[in-house]
């Protein structure tokens, strides 16, 4: 087992032009906003516990936190939608702020752009943008010039150019985020919070939406980036405020920050600092992808994963990765190349082509993909492998059905009430758990796990982990994609690196630092 | 309108929600009895049992495609085509005069009518992602419109007396039509109990893409739900054409809503996802029982027509009630005000 | 070639026209009645009734809603107005459309209640309100028409007479009407600030409602213009037969709904325009009388029409869009440098 202690070193400053081009932070100004003091309550659960935040003009911000540590809430309170519990203090340009409503923040020039962008797709983009006009307490003429005039002017101002009479729905992600930022600015916002901005951005996209960033900064104007991804977190900001379990840990410059450390304060967990170091020498491979190829996604990709291997897939995001992979589980089609399963080239013509023939694919999206949320743990467990369940009359066994729930809940430790309870009454570690039992059950040669702790709370990965390895250690080949590299660098015996749909490099955690591969990905 | 779904737990269908509709059943037709005297009697029994099948076939052809997130607009004339088909074979080889072999023919035509319109419907809405409504509402049109059109809008009457006794005849005193929905009922019930396209149909009504990535064929699903629909329209037209001795396009058109209300009063969910055959079973009997017994206290048709849609209203706004903690906070507000327990 | 989106054309639009000008040129070939004055202006009467349903149904289906009790509240709207005037002495015009478009916005208003405030989805309210509605007014009246309407209903009045050489051409008041219920719609849905928010409702329903579009105000505006809409449609139905029929719109709502689908609105929501509801009624229309001067028998037009909308839904559904609902899925984003 070896130690990286002594490689978790404090990065050396990062060149990035983000920070160079930011106004540095002059102390001596009022901040824009300033909150102390910040609870909620929710039928008796905090929250948020005494939170601090404040934001300097013009600066750019992260808020990080892992899902459920109260970013959302925060937001929630900041923009008027909840009331935070009395004793707050609030502060916008030194003056204290009183009755705080949705309209009222709107007015202070406080906007939020959620992940799902809340656009209208059928409307063109100007009136998008410019939608604000559209609203009011009185029905009134609509001024199309003046809206369009209104577009253009913001758009400008961004630097992009989008053709005002297209339909939003015809917009690739990134042209409607920008479009998203468009109407807030709109507003006359002070103050933008982007909530996962670059969830489903290319490179190319991401740094085109970072340089709006930049011109929104060096206009004054504040944003906060509302994040998990340490990669976005430590490339674009300059400070980070950090929350965990509803509670302030603390605000941090950037300069100087590691992932790990990173992670340490918004898990609260000390990594255990040991790379895997199994022999693999000796055992078979079991997927082999040669030049696999699908315009626009990935190109000429090619790797092998051994029996009793986890191979980790890290990169930023628009790598490729997880194009990748539903390829893999046939979802897409590639346009070249071949992916063999024990030697055998596989043509798989649907995801369940893929599952016959032992793939299996734990998507990133739970709650929508993963699981069917409203229906029972039972059947979500079953849903792959019904085939299996059939008795004699071509029917669903019940008791088959039923030992094999029980099975795996034990197997896996899977804390429930009753398996007839939806799986939405599960903690996301344990629905994360059914999703793994659906996927074992159908016994595959291959696991793919696309980022499988998203929305798992940090007590709970180190356990979704131990079945990882205990499953590795059992024969199976294992593809671990994740954005964090601390946890692709101490769960896998090897790392690929992709960028812009290529494997650029390949990395043995041990052999090579953890701050060489971050600074490779993020240079 | 979208409006949110209200989050359902997949609470063990406890026999909880079949107690509650006995129970309505019971209150019905004591207050029935009540109302007429001529009610508790062997007769409306006899009457109840002969109309029941028509209005329970119509509600099991309803039945998938609500659980599955969609509906069927077209179960009537979906069924009187298959009558027509039916028809069409008896009178192509004899009429009144025909066989056996020609009656079991018919029925064949009857069924693969029903199942084919059916088949076509799901084969739209499962590659297409049109709306269920829209395309069954279509399909309603052109098969009113195909049916009026071979029929000039009249009757087609003029079968063998095999098939007459199919639809009013009794097998060990109950009325054949019974037995066939029972046995209808009976298959639905394990179709959604214990085979994979039943578990389909919950899970597709929930979430379609999720179901989709567990490795669930569900274009194939979807297709086969409302070919399976349509099927039981083709049971239901060959019942209504036995019943009648003839057929009429338009005929059943009454029973589109009453098997949607029943099936939403059969705790069926109306966002997809949840529904069982039994309590849907026993609430077609209590509509079947307020039915007759409308019937039997003489009122007007059109008057009936009318109470079934408040009557559908009411059953909707009480969902709403109950979903909104109305009836728990009454009943909390009752122990507390009993000096009971505390909150 | 203009921009024809920038006249408010679309794609669907131009098919549309496309289609009518083959069938026109069709018909004119094949029957010596059709490209008449007389044929068309009648036709353009029949079809004004159904226009005006049309652009009240669309601002619902825009809305992201679906009502078919339309045509039935028009039924019990005619009657209620036959009685108001009635009991008030007889009338006039104005006081027709008064009662008219209040009594159907109330029907509208009804519909609407359940749907927001109770939360029940639009197709089963609708159904449940189509046999209250009907049921009721058959009940009630015991399918009894009105015949003695006051003068100024029943009195036929012409927009234009002309002699032609194939007979009279007389365009009635419906088709005035008609024009100002249609430039009406148009001005909601296009130039006022409420008509934008009733498209970005069904648009995006939970966008509307985080930008703070008013949800309950919107639906009764929509169901309400719907009633209204359809009341007015009723008193025009009722003075171009001259009588007041309880069970004459009975069935109309499915027709229209076909014609406005067929003109691009669906039931999604966000999407629709009034040229194309417009132009799926003329083209059932001519459908319907060309099959009539054909010789056709009319039983044929329900199996046509529901053929072509299956197969115009079939082919205009963006094929598997809308069956990937997720973010991911249907976000994927293709590009890399």
């Amino acid at each position: 087992m070896i130690s990286a202690a002594s490689q978790d070193r404090p990065a050396p400053e990062r060149r990035h032009a983000g920070a160079a081009s930011v106004a540095v932070v002059d102390t001596q100004r009022t901040e824009l906003l300033k909150l102390d003091n910040i609870s909620k309550i929710f039928g008796g659960v905090k929250a948020l516990q005494s939170i601090k935040f404040d934001v300097m003009p013009g600066e750019v911000l992260c808020l990080a936190g892992e899902n459920g540590c109260g970013k959302s809430t925060l937001i929630k309170v900041i923009s008027g939608v909840y009331q935070p519990e009395p004793d707050a203090v609030m502060l916008m340009d030194g003056q204290s702020i009183e009755g705080l409503d949705p309209a009222k923040a709107r007015e202070l020039g406080i906007q939020v752009i959620w992940q799902d962008l809340a656009l209208f797709p059928e409307m063109t983009v100007a009136e998008n943008i410019a939608f604000e006009q559209n609203l009011g307490p009185r029905p009134r003429l609509v001024n199309y010039r003046q809206m369009k005039v209104a577009a253009r002017r913001i758009l400008e101002r961004l630097g992009v150019s989008i053709d005002l009479g297209r339909s939003v729905r015809s917009l690739s992600i990134a042209q409607r985020q920008i479009v998203a930022i468009a109407r807030a600015l709109v507003a006359d916002a002070r103050l933008v919070f982007m909530d996962e901005p670059t969830a489903s951005l290319s490179h190319a996209e991401t740094e085109a939406l970072l340089k709006i960033v930049r011109r929104l900064s060096a206009d004054g104007i504040a944003v906060v980036f509302v994040s998990h991804r340490l990669a976005e977190v430590l490339d674009v900001c300059t400070r980070v405020t950090v929350l965990r379990d509803g509670q302030y840990v603390g605000t941090f410059p950037t300069a100087g920050m590691t992932q790990t450390r990173l992670t340490e304060l918004m898990t609260g967990r000390t990594f255990d600092y040991a790379v895997r170091t199994t022999d693999l020498s000796a055992a078979p491979i079991v997927l082999q992808v040669a030049d696999l190829t699908r315009r626009g996604e990935y190109d000429a990709v090619s790797f092998a994963v051994r029996k009793g291997e986890i191979l980790g897939v890290t990169g930023r995001l628009g790598a490729g990765r997880t194009e990748l992979a539903l390829s893999l589980f046939g979802m897409t089609r590639p346009g070249a190349g071949s992916i063999s399963l024990d030697g055998k080239k596989l043509s798989l013509g649907s995801n369940r082509d893929a599952i016959r023939a032992g793939i299996a694919y734990v998507s990133e999206d739970r709650l929508q993909l993963g699981l069917v949320q409203p229906q029972s743990i039972g059947d979500n467990t079953v849903a792959a492998v019904l085939d299996d369940l059939l008795d004699a009359t071509r029917l669903i066994s019940l008791k088959k059905r039923d030992s094999l729930i029980t099975d795996w809940i034990q197997q896996l430790a899977v804390k429930i009430g009753k398996p007839e309870d939806a799986v939405s009454t599960l903690s996301g570690g344990n629905q994360q758990r059914i999703v793994l039992a659906k996927w074992l059950a159908t016994n595959p040669k291959l696991l793919i796990l696309d980022s499988p702790t998203v929305g798992v709370d940090v007590g709970a990965r180190a356990g979704i982990f131990a079945i990882i390895h205990k499953l590795a250690a059992q024969g199976m080949a294992i593809l671990l994609i994740s954005d964090e590299i601390p946890e692709v660098y101490f769960n896998a015996d090897r790392i690929l690196h992709m960028r812009n749909g290529r494997v650029v490099r390949e990395y043995v955690p041990g052999a090579t630092s953890i701050d060489q591969i971050e600074r490779d990905v993020h240079a | 309108m979208k409006t949110s779904s209200s989050q359902r737990s997949a609470i063990a269908f406890v026999p909880a929600d079949v107690v509650g509709l006995l129970g309505f059943l019971a209150v019905v037709v004591v207050a029935m009895s009540f109302a007429s005297d001529r009610f508790f009697s062997a007769d409306t029994f006899v009457s109840v049992a002969f109309q029941l099948p028509e209005l329970g076939l119509f509600t099991l052809a309803m039945l998938m495609p609500l659980i599955s997130g969609g509906f069927n607009l077209a179960v009537t004339f979906t069924a009187n085509i298959s009558g027509l088909a039916m028809a069409w074979v008896l009178h192509a080889h004899g009429g009144a005069d025909a066989g056996a072999g020609v009656i079991i023919l018919g029925i064949a035509a009857a069924l693969a009518t029903g199942a084919a319109s059916g088949w076509v419907m799901g084969a739209i809405i499962a590659r297409t992602g049109a709306s269920p409504i829209l395309v069954s509402l279509s399909m309603m049109i052109f098969l009113r419109g195909l049916g009026e059109f071979m029929t000039h809008g009249g009757d087609i009457s003029g079968f063998p007396p095999a098939v007459l006794v199919m639809g009013n005849g009794l097998l060990l005193g109950v009325p054949v039509p019974l037995w066939i929905f029972a046995g209808c009922a009976a298959v639905w019930h394990v179709v959604m109990t214990r085979s994979r396209l039943g578990f389909a149909t919950r899970m597709i009504g929930s979430n379609l893409e999720a179901t989709r990535y567990s490795g669930i064929a569900t274009t194939r699903a979807v297709t086969r739900i409302y070919m399976l629909s349509g099927l039981m329209c083709g049971v239901a037209g060959i019942v209504m054409l036995a019943s009648f001795n003839s057929v009429r396009v338009g005929h059943g058109e009454a029973f589109l809503l009453i098997s949607v209300l029943a099936c939403f009063l059969g705790r069926v969910d109306p966002f997809g996802g949840f529904g069982r055959v039994v309590p849907v079973v026993i609430a077609l009997v209590i509509l079947q029982v307020i039915a007759s017994g409308l019937n039997l206290l003489g009122a007007n048709q059109h008057l009936a027509t009318a109470l079934w849609g408040v009557f559908l209203l009411a059953v909707m706004l009480l969902r709403w009630a109950w979903a909104n903690g109305f009836f728990q906070s009454l009943v909390r507000r009752r122990v507390t005000a009993s000096g009971g327990v505390t909150q | 070639m203009p921009d024809l989106r920038k006249l408010g054309i679309g794609s669907i639009e131009a098919l549309l026209i496309l289609v009518i000008a083959v069938m026109v040129i069709g018909l004119s070939l094949t029957t010596s009645t059709f490209l008449t004055l007389p044929n068309l202006f009648d036709l353009l009467n029949q079809s004004s009734v159904n226009i005006i349903f049309a652009v009240g149904l669309l601002v619902v289906l825009i809305a992201g809603g679906i009502d078919i009790s339309f045509a039935v509240g028009a039924s019990v709207v005619q009657y209620l107005t036959a009685l108001t005037v009635m009991r008030l002495g007889g009338g006039n015009w104005a006081l027709g459309f008064l009662a008219s478009a209040a009594f159907g916005f109330l029907m509208g208003a009804i519909n609407a209640t359940f749907i927001y405030r109770f939360r029940i989805v639009s197709i089963v309210v609708t159904i449940a309100t189509f046999n209250v509605f009907f049921g009721g007014l058959m009940f009630l009246t015991g399918g009894v028409s009105i015949y003695d309407l006051p003068d100024w209903w029943m009195n036929r009045v012409s927009l234009i007479t002309l002699k032609t050489s194939s007979g009279v051409a007389d365009l009635a008041l419906p088709v005035a009407v008609m024009f100002a219920t249609v430039v009406a719609t148009w001005f909601l849905l296009r130039r006022t600030t409420t008509g934008r928010q009733l498209y970005a409702m069904g648009d995006n329903p939970e966008a509307a409602r985080r930008v703070g579009i008013n949800i309950g105000a919107m639906h009764y505006i929509a169901f309400g213009w719907l009633g209204m809409m359809a009341g007015i449609a009723g008193l025009m139905q009722a003075h171009y037969v001259q009588e007041v029929v309880p069970n004459a719109l009975y069935g109309r709502e499915l027709d229209v709904l076909a014609a406005v689908v067929l003109g691009g609105a669906r039931l999604g929501g966000g999407r629709g325009t009034i040229l194309g509801a417009i132009l799926g009624i003329l083209l059932t229309a001519i459908t319907a009388n060309g099959l009539n001067l054909l010789g056709i028998s009319p039983y044929a037009f329900k199996m046509i029409i529901g053929a072509v909308i299956l197969i115009a839904i079939t082919l205009s559904s963006g094929g598997f869009a809308k069956l990937v609902g997720s973010r991911f899925a249907s976000q994927r984003v293709k590009a890399f440098s």
